[in-house]
């Protein structure tokens, strides 16, 4: 491979332009003529029978041109399990649960209409907690869970209140657990949260008088929206046409399809009339997907040395009222549940129920923040028991070449090196077990992994071509929603073919009609899927060019070579511009060769292999781990219970840097986000209604500049990634996932005092500051500082 | 009831008539077809909508039409004119202070007018004048450090004065905000 220093190097965002002008458009930027406004009635009950739904006196209302409901639409949709319709058909499941929408002139007749609606419902006793939906003769959230169409690698539980459920059954727990020289159990949680992406969800629709169904929505995933809506309505694919301008932000909330199909319901009651689905920022926070919940019980079983014998991870997500993208995360958090460690007796249950909560699906981590949340606190409070620092012990127990997982896979030495990533940043932050140590401060470190979670074959496809001077053009389908995609597409291409980034034009705003597949962008796998598919454009394209400029020279194919965008034949001198090559070649006498070069190439992942339906184990279950860890330096307000990161180290093995202001921007943007899931962020749901209390930015607080801890400090580590586009592996979820357990370490190091349920809240610390007070002074043993510190 | 006003959308004069309750930020969207202010939560939460209003910055989702009538608005779009950038929008590309971009417009509005007010702002300056524009993606410190250096380049330029900085020809809105 050329090496022109492409890669590796600050080129600046090939859409930054747009971005910094404000020409970027993005869903609710684009006119429509005579849009039409929609009004969706919600589910008040959080779990409800519907017994009847009247919608004739909002038909009548001046303005209105469609009124739909569950009776319309019946087909169930869902991406691995089929557990939804557009609207409630005989049942509501959660507050905000679709029963019916209206699509009016303007907004305010289509909330007026709305509002004229009538729903009878027979309320049914909800369920909220993991606990009691798992209980027997919990009241079932979906009666006809065995009914359900669902893909053979997710397993639900009819009935009952369990949409998937993973068992890891690694080596012989039971008898290591037995042999263990000390045992520690402990049980954590993490609440429902929401992805808050700046652009809220928003869906035009339109089906045209020839029934072609016509989306542009905010979406991660345009081919998935497509496929799914298809599914939804009956139709073939090749009449549906998804679009996806600029994106604000999705973070997994933006996957798979959303307002989609109520925008598409309504369009196809007023034909050839455009229909545009925005929630307000309320229903934003409980209407459209969060973040499942989690309650995770470990128990660690080590040896003298300090190495864990025995692992028992029992994971239950709160999945809320459907499935979605959720009961796969159960799935991928099953064949990690040990994070970034090798456990050799494992035994590992990632159960999903389902509750009358929100709807939990995917969020950036895809339940690895919650799991680590559980298990790198474990890891610190086993090690400090047993009188290890929690950095040795963590090296003494990592994952890395000739290791094996919980399923079994043994990594290779292309794996990535967790061992480098966690000394990179105990140095930075100073984490030696002599250190000196101060009142209210501290110091705390954890791990993360992940691995992109999706079927075995999820592709990516790209297609490349040039216009007349040598630009070339390169459309793709995965979404650029701030990560960066299309500027690196644009340095794999520029790089491959000797070209500068400037002449690489990426369409990356994708219509399903014009633009080559891929299947999400999600998983953090676009870099390496999308920038595989790249590199194997660019050779089909270097070949061609190379054929053509031979022929054209009267020299061998073989011989030439790319370079500052010519086609060169180094022996002789002799060259020729891509311009003269991309439409084909023309000799002094007139006649031509060759024709427009283009490419359509793509990548498929090779070699995964389903997990064993028992014991999930599989040599090979994911494509790939990315592994990294964090550490930070906090102090305590004990007045207040304020908590404050002063410092917070990074550090990643991302196999390669493609560009290292954007892998910069992800690490400070999930280490931030991590913040904030980790200490302020909340979706607080009344157990007496069932209704989110907090839905709005005044009461849900995401971090703003004035949060944002003083120093941050980025490093990465470059084993290079066999199979990934000049060595790099995946980094756009990874970077929020250790955040929060990390701090909550630290916490114990500043005052010995634990939360384990996330977020950490100052008044939990001022509360657990005050119960440890409490039960000094009960013991007698002067209060204010920790033993560590006084001693 | 509606109502005619009459005020400057970056430096070009508009009269318009429109519903005494329709928002600035709705005016300019849908009206003025500027949909560089965006609507992130319509009640001044976010700071998506950012413009500036006779040069201080506002949440448009806050502000009546009517009450920008006789007045002076600047958009994000107004900030640059034809291919000369203002200052903040080269920082913000160079210093990858941009993700998504939702928020971009209305955090460099609200550094624009920081810097009119302050140009040479400390790390606390910064971080409280943008504290009311929600990112989700950056984790603002590329931002921060594209406004530290934005303010640095233009306290050269004006330093250097006249024609021989490197900003010649900037635009009317963009001196507006910096004057």
């Amino acid at each position: 491979m050329i090496a022109s220093g492409r890669i590796g190097t600050d080129v600046p965002r090939v859409d930054g332009l747009e971005k910094v002008t404000g020409a970027a458009q993005y869903t609710a930027d684009l006119k429509f003529p005579r849009l039409l406004h929609v009004a969706v009635v919600r589910s008040p009950h959080p779990h409800a029978r519907v017994l009847d739904v009247r919608t004739e006196k909002a038909l009548r209302m001046p303005g209105v041109r469609a009124v739909v409901s569950g009776r319309d639409f019946p087909l169930h949709t869902g991406i691995y399990l089929k557990d939804q319709t557009v609207f409630a058909t005989d049942r509501v499941r959660f507050v905000g649960d679709p029963v019916a929408a209206v699509a009016a002139e303007t907004p305010e007749a289509a909330l007026e209409a709305a509002a004229l609606v009538a729903v009878d419902y027979e309320p049914l006793p909800p369920i909220f907690d993991v606990e009691e939906g798992i209980a027997d003769g919990a009241p079932l959230v979906h009666p006809d869970l065995g009914s359900y169409e669902v893909v053979p690698w997710i397993r639900p539980k009819s009935g009952t209140n369990v949409c998937n459920h993973l068992k890891i059954r690694k080596g012989d727990y039971a008898s290591a657990l037995a042999g263990s020289w000390r045992v520690f159990e402990n049980v954590f949680r993490v609440p429902q949260v929401q992805h808050v992406p700046m652009e809220p969800h928003v869906s035009v629709a339109r089906v045209d008088l020839a029934g072609k169904v016509e989306v542009h929505t905010s979406a991660q995933s345009p081919f998935t929206v497509r496929h799914l809506l298809a599914a939804c309505f009956g139709l073939s694919h090749g009449d549906v046409r998804v679009h996806v301008p600029y994106v604000g932000g999705g973070f997994g909330g933006k996957a798979g399809i959303n307002l989609e199909p109520i925008a598409v319901a309504l369009a196809m009651r007023c034909r050839g009339r455009w229909v545009r689905f925005m929630v307000d920022r309320h229903e934003e926070f409980y209407a459209t997907v969060v973040r499942q919940g989690l309650t995770a019980t470990l128990v660690t079983g080590v040896d003298r040395s300090g190495k864990v014998q025995a692992q028992k991870m029992h994971y239950l997500w709160n999945c809320g009222a459907y499935g979605g993208y959720g009961v796969n995360i159960v799935r991928s958090a099953g064949y990690t549940c040990g994070g970034a460690y090798e456990f050799p007796n494992v035994e590992g249950d990632s159960i999903g129920v389902y509750t009358n909560r929100p709807v939990g699906s995917a969020y950036r981590g895809f339940g690895m923040q919650e799991i680590h949340w559980a298990l790198e606190q474990q890891m610190d409070k086993v090690a400090l028991e047993i009188g290890m620092d929690p950095v040795e012990f963590r090296l003494l127990n990592a994952l890395g070449a000739g290791k094996a997982t919980v399923t079994g896979q043994v990594l290779d030495e292309h794996a990535g090196r967790v061992d480098l990533c966690i000394r990179s940043v105990a140095d930075e932050i100073g984490m030696d077990p002599g250190r000196q140590k101060t009142p209210y401060r501290g110091k705390g470190i954890a791990c993360a992994v992940k691995a992109p979670a999706m079927p075995n074959d999820a592709a990516s496809s790209v297609v490349m071509k040039f216009a007349e001077d040598a630009t070339l053009e390169i459309l793709i389908a995965g979404i650029d929603y701030g990560q960066g995609l299309m500027t690196v597409v644009a340095q794999f291409a520029a790089e491959a073919l000797d070209i500068p980034v400037e002449m690489v034009r990426v369409r990356g705003c994708p219509d399903t009609d014009l633009s080559p597949y891929d299947w999400q962008t999600v998983a953090s796998r676009q870099t390496w899927a999308t920038g595989n598919a790249v590199l194997r454009g660019a050779e089909e394209i270097r070949r061609k060019l190379c054929d053509t400029a031979g022929e054209a020279l009267g020299v061998p194919a073989s011989e030439l070579i790319l370079r500052g965008g010519a086609v060169v034949h180094e022996a002789t001198g002799r060259s020729l511009p891509l311009a003269r090559l991309v439409m084909g070649y023309q000799f002094p006498d007139g006649h031509a060769i060759g024709g427009p070069v283009a490419s359509a190439t793509s990548y498929l992942p090779e070699g995964l292999l389903f997990l064993d339906p028992e014991t999930s184990q599989s040599a090979k279950p994911v494509a790939k781990w990315t592994f990294g860890a964090q550490a930070v330096e906090i102090s305590v307000d004990p007045e207040t219970g304020q908590v404050t990161v002063e410092r917070i180290a990074a550090c990643y093995d991302v196999g390669r840097v493609v560009n290292p202001g954007l892998i910069r921007g992800q690490t400070y943007g999930g280490i931030v986000q991590g913040l904030g899931t980790g200490m302020m962020e909340e979706l607080l749901v009344d157990t007496k209604t069932g209704r989110a209390m907090n839905a709005s930015l005044m009461d849900y607080k995401i971090p703003s500049t004035e949060d944002v801890p003083a120093e941050m400090v980025v490093d990465f580590v470059e084993t290079p990634q066999k199979d990934g586009p000049m060595g790099a592996r995946g980094i756009g979820e990874h970077t929020m996932i250790p955040t929060p357990a990390a701090i909550a370490n630290a916490l114990y190091d500043a005052c010995g005092i634990r939360i384990s349920e996330m977020p950490i809240t100052a008044e939990k610390v001022w509360r657990a500051l005050k119960e440890k007070e409490r039960a000094a002074s009960e013991a007698g043993v002067a209060p204010a500082v920790p033993a560590s510190v006084t001693a | 009831m509606k109502k005619t006003i009459t005020l400057e959308v970056n430096g070009v004069p508009e009269t318009a008539e429109v519903e005494v309750g329709t928002t600035l930020l709705r005016f300019l969207r849908d009206g003025l077809d500027l949909t560089g202010a965006k609507e992130g939560c319509n009640e001044g939460e976010c700071g998506s909508c950012m413009v500036l209003l006779d040069g201080r910055p506002v949440n448009s989702c806050l502000v009546l039409a009517v009450e920008a009538s006789g007045r002076r608005v600047t958009t994000i779009e107004g900030l640059s004119k034809d291919d000369v950038l203002h200052p903040l929008q080269k920082a913000f590309l160079s210093h990858a202070a941009i993700q998504c971009g939702f928020c971009t417009p209305g955090m460099i509005v609200s550094a624009a007018a920081l810097l009119r007010e302050k140009p040479e702002p400390s790390e606390d300056d910064v971080r409280k004048a943008l504290a009311g524009n929600l990112c989700r993606c950056t984790g603002y410190r590329q931002i921060v450090d594209a406004v530290h250096s934005a303010a640095a380049e233009m306290r050269a330029a004006a330093s250097v004065g006249g024609n021989g900085n490197a900003d010649a020809g900037k635009p009317a809105a963009c001196e507006e905000v910096t004057a």
